[in-house]
């Protein structure tokens, strides 16, 4: 890929280091470290509350080399817009002078539930901030509860699978879509299924002047129930079965950056999770609901594809 | 500010100095370990991009150099990634009796890069 030298980054040190307390095998720090690895400007992390904030923060150690402030669960874009608007008036002063790039990092509960009203401001107020959602699908910091990101059928302690319900009843809310209708301008979808598409996607979103969002789909092994050693083969399944495309949103064109030469069915990917391994018992296999799944994903498919004829990247 | 030597050193509410987790050794949270292969390996780098501990070490010049013990957490992601197999996986008790020949702590790595 143009402009990205691998060998090059191995010699930069990362804003991310060694030492934090997040799960082997974790996605949100490969997803972090992999996203702010090419970025050139001094970078500023508010983080909310979350995995990633408490285990990156064990007091009295801190795993950041860049300035960084912890926020609450809700609040964590109005932080954000906060730093931003204060650079802003301290350059217009003179008394800053460097490039100084913000960004929020927050979880899928921070960012699809608790965080959505406060995201939602900063972005229509259109400072310049990137908000990186690591997207794990659920409240892993407190022990693995639904979020508006959980997939319908996956079962978690407050939507466990039994003999009343098969997990989850509802569909995941598309934060991707609501956020890119503020029409802000750059938007970005991933997973880790590719670390270029992480880098460059998340290097433009730092670098785009005004808001800017990725949403990067990591695997939670103990909730997903995944060997952790498998994180990339799990991202790689949800990318092939469509089950989260992967695209951007550029100045309002929507752009499809990977569109998977061999698809596979969205069985695939739910048969190597564990959340999922309700739905394939012996002689009590729930072919309805995968069918279902599988509707959905072909329809959102459909739908996406729409979006994107008409723009080439 | 200087570095705080003891938790009363802390101006309470803030962390005081930064990449301060560098001192924590999750490497002791492992129960395999990976072992590098230095003739199978083509420094590719997909090892080093996916691992979420920042644990495999680079030469300088985009080389892979080894893996660093001290914050290896045994995920085993590095195994899985690499294209020539030059990463493998063993349970870290078959490590024990070498370290204690050596006269470590069979719980500690005390030459963290191998």
């Amino acid at each position: 890929m143009a402009g990205i030298n691998l060998k090059e980054l191995t010699n930069r040190q990362s804003p991310l280091t060694e030492g934090h307390r997040m799960c082997p095998g974790c996605g949100a720090p490969t997803a972090v470290r992999q996203g702010l690895m090419a970025v050139e400007d001094p970078v500023v992390i508010v983080g909310a509350t979350g995995c990633f904030e408490v285990s990156t923060t064990v007091y009295p150690y801190s795993a950041w080399r860049v300035p960084y402030m912890h926020i609450a669960f809700e609040n964590a874009g109005a932080g954000v817009s906060g730093v931003a608007a204060a650079h802003k008036v301290l350059s217009r002063k003179g008394a800053v002078k460097d490039n100084i790039k913000f960004a929020a990092v927050g979880g899928d509960g921070g960012t699809y539930d608790i965080g959505l009203q406060s995201l939602s401001g900063a972005l229509e107020r259109g400072h310049d901030f990137t908000y990186i959602c690591y997207n794990n699908q659920g409240y892993m910091n407190t022990g693995a509860q639904r979020s508006s990101a959980t997939p319908a059928n996956a079962s978690a302690t407050t939507s466990p699978a039994g003999s009343v319900i098969p997990g989850k009843l509802e569909r995941a809310k598309d934060l991707t879509e609501i956020v890119a209708a503020h029409d802000i301008p750059y938007v970005a979808q991933t997973t880790l299924h590719d670390p270029m598409d992480v880098i460059r996607k998340v290097k433009r979103a730092v670098e785009t002047p005004g808001p800017a969002f990725v949403n990067i789909l990591v695997p939670c092994p103990l909730f997903w129930k995944i060997d952790p050693a498998n994180q990339v083969k799990v991202c790689k399944l949800a990318a092939d079965s469509r089950f989260w495309p992967i695209y951007e949103v550029i100045d309002g064109r929507h752009v499809l950056s990977y569109d998977p030469k061999d698809p596979v069915p969205l069985k695939d990917f739910l048969m190597v999770q564990g959340r999922y391994s309700h739905l394939f018992k012996k002689g009590k296999e729930r072919t309805d609901l995968i069918e279902q799944g599988q509707a959905d994903v072909d329809r959102e498919w459909e739908k996406l594809l729409k979006k994107c004829s008409g723009w080439t990247g | 500010m200087s570095k705080p030597k003891c938790w009363q050193d802390v101006p309470p509410g803030t962390i005081a100095w930064g990449a301060s987790a560098r001192d924590v050794e999750t490497g002791l949270w492992r129960s395999m370990r990976p072992i590098l292969d230095r003739n199978k390996c083509i420094s590719c780098l997909k090892c080093w991009l996916q691992c979420p501990d920042a644990s495999i070490e680079t030469d300088g010049e985009g080389k892979v150099n080894g893996i660093n013990m001290f914050f290896c957490k045994g995920c085993g992601v590095c195994d899985k990634v690499c294209p020539v197999g030059a990463i493998s996986m063993h349970p870290e008790a078959d490590f024990s009796s070498e370290c204690r020949k050596r006269g470590e702590d069979p719980g500690r790595v005390a030459d963290h890069v191998r």
